[in-house]
């Protein structure tokens, strides 16, 4: 394998492993809290109970989400000195703040899991709401430096230099607000249904169904919630991508051809070499609607784009599909939920609808995943959009296929084993949290 | 505006070695101790460090994140020529951290303890040690801008004796602190007699690391003399660490567990100070002779500014925040929790 390729999959892996824990510690807590709340409030002890087994879902997921951002913050020097050493001093003002707000987490966890019975109750429970404000402020961060990127700005770029650095005009470029907004929704819709999936699975066997059917309806609030408002964020991403990365957009769609009245294009094949999409459902002006807002705009196709700065169009196309798509059926999904909890509560008591949930476990986190790809797959050649090319950034150390190994098999052992702790953690949520049970605590 | 930078950056690592080092230690002397006492040990430790313990490592993120902003040209070299023994502390970091956790929310007790156990305290030990070949790579003048065979720019860089018993004098100082540490956590007088004796046998070892780093530098032909003993400074930090050494094992018998935290807290500052004073502010020795500077090779002037700004007041939010954890977990200890 060649060191380029491997020092991109490496990356690829290690950020695609970090965003799954990173997303399920910003937003789990304020499932956490909200249950905690409600502990508080009623003291029902099931909330309670539901709030203690979460929050060690919480700590197994923060202790794996920071142990991989730490090796992050490493692996773009090791991997991409030569783009760390001219981008560290732009884009690094977010990164020194959301030190801040990392650190801040880990002390108000520090308090969370070992507070019980020690600390004031309210102050105990503020603790669990700074874990979740400070872990989406660092989610925030992240993402702004992400997307300067994608939309450099706060320097000047002249003869290869990078003068009159400004780290507050890097932070805030213009794609950080639609990125920042996109992941964050992502985050609430992928970690929501991936927890109410795993609750809906335990009450359809019938184990601690009190347990389960209060912690299923928290999760299932936030995440259907957060998949209706999913495509607004989506919109105003896309309008976005279309004005600064037409490259990205036009390989997102696979739209061949600079053309008005550009079709939306659904699914299909696409055929690089013909420029044509096989098999695809195609809806006529639409694309141009929601790039430009007119039926009549023009859409920039790929043949506007020199070769050497066209984006892998396959890949980019794929991930963009499996996205949308999954994002829709979520909001089918959540529609029939708001159905039922208002007019039809029949439904909620029915299994069609818990299976759904089970079968859409796993969605959010796929679309997460693949709205990632298409972020970064669509920047390529680019490390730093129209600045730097990704190939000129790799380290020079051969050798690199060794590093890309040795990581992919640390990331799969450690999902196996979180896998494993998150099932036993599940299964034995009878003789470990729920004390109203017939099984009594140990 | 970059001294306050270099005042945190240094302050980061010290605080990385003193707090992350106690918890690397624990590990180790789980490691080092007889199994008849192993299970004593580690419920005392993490006792202790439990409501901390993440809090402790981000210290590595604060210094990882000043180098790459402030100083990207540092970061850079570092990471391309000390890229191997980089990733080896990496994955002593991911097992270590994981580990942790996994063995304390494991909701089963069975076979898979006996895993995350060895994962723990061998991870403990392994971290620590390239940390510190890391550090003395650094000094040590062997990384070599112009080597085009991959031994000597990637290897050669950092395997000598010097860099590796600096490894084990770090390993042999997180032992000390945890040791130092956990005497004040023992609840009652047989615990603190058992610490205590552990601690004298860490005290001595500590010595005997120091000294093998002495000797390899010798061997490595590395100045380390001269730096440590050359200037007046370095020369005071040291004759105080070895004051406050012997007031040590004068107190180690009575219970001054706050007094004993104190003094080799203090100890490891002055070592550290005295090993980074005499070439500041230098901080990467090249093998060319040219070094990189903590203030030539800095970055833009607005750049250091807003990092500046950001470190004060990341610091206001964190300070007051991590004092009142430690201070509540340290208050209350006596009264049992659910966990």
């Amino acid at each position: 394998m060649d060191d380029f390729l491997a020092a991109r999959l490496q990356m690829a892996f290690s950020l695609g492993f970090h965003i799954v824990f990173a997303c399920i510690g910003m937003v789990m807590p304020f499932f956490m809290s909200l249950a905690h709340f409600y502990w508080l409030k009623t003291k029902n002890v099931v909330y309670r109970d539901v709030t203690k087994a979460w929050s060690k879902g919480v700590a197994i997921f923060f202790a794996t989400g920071a142990v991989s951002g730490t090796v992050l913050s490493f692996e773009l020097g090791l991997l991409w000195p030569k783009f760390m050493e001219h981008a560290g001093p732009i884009f690094g003002m977010p990164f020194s703040l959301e030190g801040t707000a990392f650190f801040i987490e880990a002390i108000a966890l520090g308090f969370y899991l070992y507070g019980w019975n020690r600390i004031n109750p309210w102050f105990h429970w503020a603790t669990g709401v700074v874990v979740g404000i400070s872990g989406l402020l660092s989610g925030i961060l992240v993402v702004a430096a992400n997307a300067w990127m994608n939309s450099p700005a706060g320097f000047d770029y002249i003869n290869g230099e990078y003068l009159n650095i400004d780290p507050i005009k890097a932070m805030f470029n213009d794609a950080w607000f639609s990125q920042a907004l996109h992941m964050t929704v992502a985050a609430f819709v992928s970690t929501g249904f991936a927890v109410a999936g795993v609750h809906a699975l335990m009450i359809l066997r019938g184990r601690n169904v009190a347990f389960h059917s209060k912690a299923f309806k928290i999760a299932a609030v936030f995440g259907t919630i957060a998949a209706c408002l999913q495509p607004i964020s989506g919109d105003i991403s896309a309008k976005d991508v279309a004005k600064r990365q037409p490259a990205k957009l036009a390989a997102m769609e696979a739209h061949f051809h600079t053309e008005r009245n550009a079709p939306l294009i659904i699914g299909g094949i696409p055929d690089t070499a013909g420029k044509k999409v096989d098999y695809a459902i195609k809806i006529p002006g639409l694309l141009s609607f929601m790039a430009t807002g007119d039926f009549n705009g023009e859409v920039k196709g790929l043949d506007s784009i020199p070769k050497e700065d066209q984006p892998p169009i396959g890949v980019t196309h794929y991930a963009f599909q499996i996205m949308v798509g999954l994002g829709m059926a979520m909001v089918g999904l959540a529609i029939l939920y708001f159905i039922a909890l208002w007019k039809k509560k029949q439904w909620l008591n029915s299994n069609w609808l818990l299976k759904l949930f089970v079968i859409a476990t796993p969605m959010g986190f796929i679309a997460l995943e693949a709205g990632w790809t298409v972020t970064e797959v669509g920047r390529q050649p680019w490390i730093i959009h129209g600045i730097m090319r990704t190939a000129d950034a790799v380290t020079p150390m051969p050798g690199i296929a060794y590093s890309f190994y040795l990581f992919t098999g640390v990331y799969i052992s450690l999902s196996v084993i979180v896998s494993l702790l998150l099932y036993r953690q599940i299964t034995m949520v009878g003789k470990l949290y729920d004390s109203s049970n017939e099984v009594p605590k140990s | 505006m970059i001294y306050v930078v270099i005042i945190f950056l240094w302050t980061a690592i010290l605080l990385y070695i003193l707090l992350g080092g106690a918890d690397f230690g624990a590990g180790i002397i789980e490691l080092f101790t007889s199994k008849g006492n192993k299970d004593k040990t580690r419920k005392t430790m993490y006792d202790a460090i439990g409501p901390i313990w993440e809090a402790n490592h981000m210290w590595l993120i604060i210094a990882i994140v000043i180098l790459f902003v402030g100083f990207p040209k540092i970061y850079t070299t570092v990471s391309v020529y000390l890229h191997i023994p980089l990733v080896c502390m990496l994955l002593g970091i991911i097992a270590r951290g994981t580990a942790f956790v996994f063995r304390n929310y494991d909701a089963v007790e069975d076979d898979m303890q006996k895993l995350y156990t060895p994962i723990f305290v061998y991870s403990s030990l392994i971290t620590p040690f390239f940390l510190g070949i890391i550090a003395a790579s650094a000094v040590s003048g062997r990384i070599d801008l112009q080597a085009n065979d991959f031994l000597s720019a990637y290897v050669f860089s950092w395997l000598n004796w010097f860099s590796i018993a600096v490894g084990i004098f770090t390993v042999s100082i997180c032992g000390f602190l945890a040791t130092i540490f956990i005497i004040g956590q023992a609840d009652n007088e047989s615990d603190r007699k058992f610490f205590t004796r552990k601690a004298r046998r860490t005290i001595f070892m500590v010595m005997f690391c120091g000294a093998l780093v002495f000797l390899s530098a010798y061997l490595e032909q590395i100045p380390l003399f001269n730096w440590i003993f050359g200037d007046t400074p370095g020369l005071i930090a040291i004759i105080a660490a070895s004051i406050s050494l012997v007031v040590m094992f004068f107190i180690l018998e009575r219970d001054k567990p706050i007094m004993l935290r104190l003094l080799a807290g203090f100890q490891v500052s002055m070592i550290l100070f005295a090993a980074t004073y005499s070439h500041f502010p230098d901080i990467v020795l090249l093998k060319n002779g040219t070094n990189l500077s903590l203030l030539t090779h800095q970055g833009q002037i607005k750049t250091i500014e807003s990092l500046a700004y950001a470190l004060l007041i990341g610091s206001i939010f964190i300070l007051p925040a991590l004092f009142y954890l430690i201070y509540i977990f340290q208050k209350r200890k006596d009264i049992p929790s659910d966990h």
